[in-house]
């Protein structure tokens, strides 16, 4: 089993929807919050997703498509 | 010798063994080296520092490495030199210039990779490896023939091809990735946690950041150790502001210099500031962006310690200013033409930045100002290149005489 460890950030349209469920219940993967910080206008979710590694993947892009930002919890590692 | 005794996670305070790992496994915060302090303060003085080598690692009882081992280009020690042009044209009588645009490959970045590849070499590792758009790669690539190590940097396959020399020359395995920077940025942190590689600022961050705090530790000591009462420095993933606030803090607790009443500046440029933007708002969570900056050694748009420098600047009362792109190449000149040092785009900003903070009247003309260069000019020229305007003559007097007046 794979596990990746994200950084999910919602814009405001977004903040409301229940995206973590569905990342759950779309995608045969276990999904668990470590950290979040959650408002009207805006919120995050550091969260770990476990299971295959193409399943996670699947999830990824889709929460993509939603229009939320999925970052490495590293941050950006591209450095000038 | 090296003090660290453990690294701790800075959200949550749980403590992990001295290892290649960055984050909690609890709460995935972030990890940072903790030191024995009591044991170095029995272990330091001034003068103890002041008889080490001329370099970075004449600090190295507050580095979580040795110097023994240090794979070292000479770094560090960088001049700070007293800025009375740039001073003058600014109302400031003690404004000083940290040039650390004249380390081995030209940026602090060297600080930061010497003590990561260090440490590297002491967990065992054979590669080193980042991904980079230009400092960064140069650095590893450097440090990684200095010590022998295979090394592997990742670039996006759009980056101009003369930014890549200066990485390529030192023969390290380059890997260009198509995609845009988000897709780029995934997957060089992916492949960070699933090989074993030391990437410096991923698996081995904690211990590589440790090394900007040698930029608060010279300066003290160059000023006759004291802190400065304002430093403007530039702000990327915010690694670098918030040990440089570190160093200056550890001198202090460890008696070598007064308190600590410094106010922090840190400097962006519009295209990508969004730690300013969340200054501004006044919140502590930046919001990720897609970096758009002339300055792309700054372009980080989900910078790791955002929020770590905003609780500096909350705590201390100091300021995230955002300067226009247009300023970025004008602060570069003004550099150039009061103090002569040639900076890069990230000069450009900080000392746009200062500008603007001087002409907001933010500090008190006799304070001590000191604004951190931290790459080399000669590396982002394109950017200044309206400054090229030479005089075309004929090869006689005649001709000099009558196009050139040297006194305009």
């Amino acid at each position: 089993m794979a596990s990746r460890r994200v950084k999910i950030t919602f814009p405001e349209v977004l903040v409301g929807r229940p995206l973590v469920y569905n990342l759950g219940s779309k995608f045969d993967i276990v999904t668990s919050i470590r950290r979040a910080d959650v408002g009207a206008e805006t919120g995050w979710v550091i969260l770990e997703l476990q299971g295959d590694e193409e399943e996670i993947n699947k999830a990824i892009i889709w929460a993509l498509e939603q229009g939320v930002r999925v970052d490495p919890i590293a941050g950006d590692v591209i450095e000038g | 010798m090296a003090f660290a005794s453990a690294l701790h996670c800075r959200e949550c305070g749980r403590e992990y063994p001295i290892e290649p790992n960055y984050v909690c496994d609890f709460c995935f915060g972030p990890l940072e080296v903790t030191y024995d302090y009591d044991a170095i303060q029995k272990a330091i003085s001034r003068e103890k520092i002041s008889d080490g080598p001329m370099d970075m690692w004449r600090y190295d009882d507050f580095l979580p490495v040795s110097r023994e081992n240090a794979v070292n280009l000479g770094t560090g020690m960088t001049p700070l030199l007293k800025a009375d042009n740039l001073g003058k044209e600014l109302g400031l009588n003690n404004l000083w210039i940290k040039n650390d645009a004249v380390n081995p490959t030209y940026s602090f970045k060297d600080r930061v990779v010497s003590v990561a590849s260090t440490k590297a070499l002491e967990f065992g590792f054979e590669t080193l490896a980042c991904a980079s758009t230009g400092n960064l790669a140069g650095s590893v690539a450097a440090h990684g023939a200095k010590a022998g190590m295979k090394t592997l940097v990742f670039i996006p396959a759009d980056l101009e091809y003369g930014k890549v020399i200066g990485a390529s020359v030192y023969g390290p395995t380059l890997v260009t990735v198509n995609g845009s920077y988000d897709d780029v940025n995934r997957l060089c942190s992916e492949l960070a946690d699933n090989n074993p590689w030391a990437v410096v600022n991923i698996n081995m961050r904690p211990y590589y950041s440790e090394g900007s705090k040698t930029l608060a530790y010279e300066v003290a000591e160059q000023l006759g150790w004291r802190a400065p009462d304002h430093v403007v420095a530039p702000l990327a993933s915010g690694s670098l502001f918030t040990k440089i606030w570190k160093g200056f803090n550890e001198f202090a607790k460890m008696g070598l210099i007064d308190e600590v009443t410094t106010t922090m500046h840190g400097a962006q440029a519009v295209g990508c500031s969004p730690i300013a933007k969340a200054y501004d708002a006044g919140v502590l969570h930046a919001k990720p962006e897609v970096p758009n900056t002339v300055a792309k050694s700054l372009g980080i748009g989900n910078p790791a310690d955002a929020y770590y420098v905003l609780k500096i600047l909350k705590e201390g009362g100091g300021a995230a200013v955002a300067v226009p792109e247009d300023e970025v190449g004008e602060g570069m000149i003004l550099l150039a033409q009061t103090e002569g040092i040639f900076g890069e785009t990230a000069a450009g900003v900080v000392v746009s930045a200062l500008k603007r903070q001087a002409e907001a009247g933010v500090f008190d003309p006799d304070e001590t100002v000191v604004a951190y260069i931290t790459g080399n000019g000669l590396k982002t020229q394109e950017v200044v290149a309206s400054s090229v305007q030479p005089i075309n003559i004929e090869p006689n007097m005649e001709a000099f005489e009558a196009k050139v007046n040297i006194t305009s």
